[in-house]
């Protein structure tokens, strides 16, 4: 009896805290597996079937979705993440540069291309740059568009990245470098940047991923039938079959280059969190 | 190789020195000369200075008014090569400052090859022949992390002796390691001491200062106090202040009953 009042005591009435808790988080759980037979229920999975899941169809995307679609995409990607690179180091430096009008301009590039969205640059890309410079190609043709439209974006980004970088390595990296006679130069590229690699190398990759994704916008370019990547691709294919497996395919093929990437972004973070252990 | 100190020309001289960060005035007038192959330690309450004025030596800090030379040349004409002139002036900080991507052996031939030029050879032999000097050959392929804090601030002397300087600034070389960790610092100074190198000490280590300083120079609130030989000024102080710091720094337990009037916030380096 007494140790029955103990107990009660401290409650003011009905259920302790487990008890809700407990109580709380069934209720989610209820609500949740309801939504989900609901939904499994009412969706007509016979049309959907037949709509994004022919295996016919499916077929005679193969080896095509990937020995032209899918390389698209990496090439793209890839050029488009060298480009952005490139320009977002450039970038960076001039933030954290001591010349105002160097921090000035890669401030206001960094606000306006974080600002638009890539689909814009795209049509800008493929539609003013030739009117502003009639007669002149951009070198590499669809290739060279898509690498400068991706990279003008990716670089506003990776930016504020490697500035971010730069900044989280010690100050006392530079001095160090600085006291044995480096140049600033020489000790940012030796002594600075190296570490700072280290540190965004996964916020980089996660850049890759978005870059990836982003590059399906090479629809609004205008691509030739051997320049097509997996949006494209799976929508012309869809159109022409009158089906939307395609774009299942195309979408399945987009998954299995990002979640291994996300897989080894998470591998690198917890590395690095051991690292500051 | 130990030359008389003073004689033999000053390596360093500091003239009318001032630094200020913003408002705060941290260095208030310094006059300092170092003569070749002497040894120095500053010594001074937190926030005295000393530190700042060490910085202000290799120019890590821009002097806001005042002179520095070394070796004779002028560190604060605006036309120097700053570069060229730090080459001949080591610096150890209390956080050591190894490059923790390089290797104990890249550390040491990495500004050899991108500052002095040498082949890769060449620095190959210099720095062994300084981790050798400093007792850590067997660490030559060892990464930064994996050694002990002693052991990466001998590295890290080994580092600015392989850039062969003239003069060598130690910043609270020992202040961020664990006691029985200090010696072996300690011992590697004494050595550099012992073989006639002009050195500029910033430290707590009273006995070090009393053993190995050639001149020991007390600072409080920006300016020089006193200086003189270390038995005098450690072991029998003419000034007030500075007999303040010493009994505080031998009894800490009387320094928390003491610490009356507010310090200046140490500057962090």
């Amino acid at each position: 009896m007494t140790a029955s009042d103990v107990r009660l005591q401290p409650r003011k009435k009905g259920l302790t805290r487990t008890q809700k808790r407990t109580l709380s988080r069934g209720a989610q759980y209820v609500v949740f597996v309801a939504a989900v037979i609901a939904f499994a229920v009412s969706a007509d999975w016979g049309r959907l079937k037949n709509q994004f899941a022919q295996w016919s169809i499916a077929k005679q995307m193969f080896p095509d979705v990937i020995t032209l679609a899918l390389k698209n995409t990496v090439l793209y990607t890839l050029s488009g993440f060298v480009v952005g690179l490139v320009l977002g180091m450039v970038i960076a430096l001039m933030r954290l540069s001591s010349v105002g009008p160097y921090r000035w301009l890669a401030g206001i590039y960094i606000e306006i291309f974080r600002g638009l969205p890539a689909l814009l640059i795209f049509i800008f890309i493929g539609v003013a740059v030739p009117l502003a410079f009639p007669g002149t190609e951009i070198v590499g043709g669809t290739y060279g568009k898509v690498a400068l439209a991706l990279g003008l974006v990716a670089a506003a980004y990776m930016a504020e990245t490697i500035r971010a970088g730069i900044q989280a390595v010690p100050k006392g990296q530079l001095e160090a470098a600085r006291s044995l006679g480096f140049s600033p130069a020489r000790a940012m590229i030796s002594i600075v940047i190296p570490q700072a690699f280290r540190i965004i190398l996964p916020p980089l990759t996660n850049e890759l991923v978005l870059l990836f994704k982003d590059s399906s916008l090479v629809l609004f370019l205008g691509v030739t039938l051997e320049e097509r990547e997996l949006s494209k691709y799976g929508r012309d294919l869809a159109s022409t079959t009158a089906n939307s497996t395609p774009i299942l395919v195309a979408g399945l093929c987009y998954l299995l280059v990002t979640i291994p990437l996300g897989f080894v972004v998470r591998r690198m973070e917890a590395k690095a969190q051991e690292a500051v252990k | 190789m130990s030359e008389t100190p003073p004689a033999a020309g000053a390596e360093i001289e500091v003239r009318g020195l001032h630094k200020s960060f913003g408002d705060n005035e941290v260095l208030r007038g310094i006059d300092l000369e170092i003569g070749r192959g002497e040894v120095v330690c500053v010594i001074g309450p937190s926030g005295s200075g000393k530190s700042t004025l060490l910085r202000c030596v290799n120019l890590l800090e821009e002097p806001t008014k005042g002179q520095v030379f070394v070796g004779g040349t002028e560190l604060t004409d605006p036309d120097v090569d700053i570069d060229a002139v730090r080459r001949r002036i080591g610096m150890v900080f209390q956080q050591f400052n190894l490059f923790p991507h390089l290797t104990v052996t890249r550390n040491l031939t990495l500004p050899q090859r991108r500052v002095l030029g040498r082949d890769k050879a060449e620095a190959a032999r210099v720095a062994a022949e300084n981790l050798a000097r400093v007792g850590l050959s067997e660490k030559a392929d060892a990464y930064p992390a994996s050694l002990s804090g002693g052991q990466q601030q001998r590295v890290a002397i080994a580092r600015s002796l392989s850039m062969g300087p003239e003069v060598m600034l130690f910043d609270e070389p020992t202040s961020a390691l664990d006691p029985e960790l200090v010696g072996d610092v300690l011992a590697v100074m004494r050595m550099l001491a012992d073989e006639g190198m002009t050195m500029m000490v910033v430290t707590h280590e009273m006995t070090f200062a009393r053993e190995v300083a050639d001149r020991v120079v007390f600072m409080d609130g920006g300016v020089i106090v006193e200086q003189g030989d270390p038995a005098q000024v450690i072991g029998n102080p003419a000034h007030e202040r500075t007999r303040h710091f010493l009994s505080r720094l031998l009894d800490p337990a009387m320094a928390e009953v003491e610490e009356g009037t507010p310090e200046q916030p140490a500057k962090s380096d």
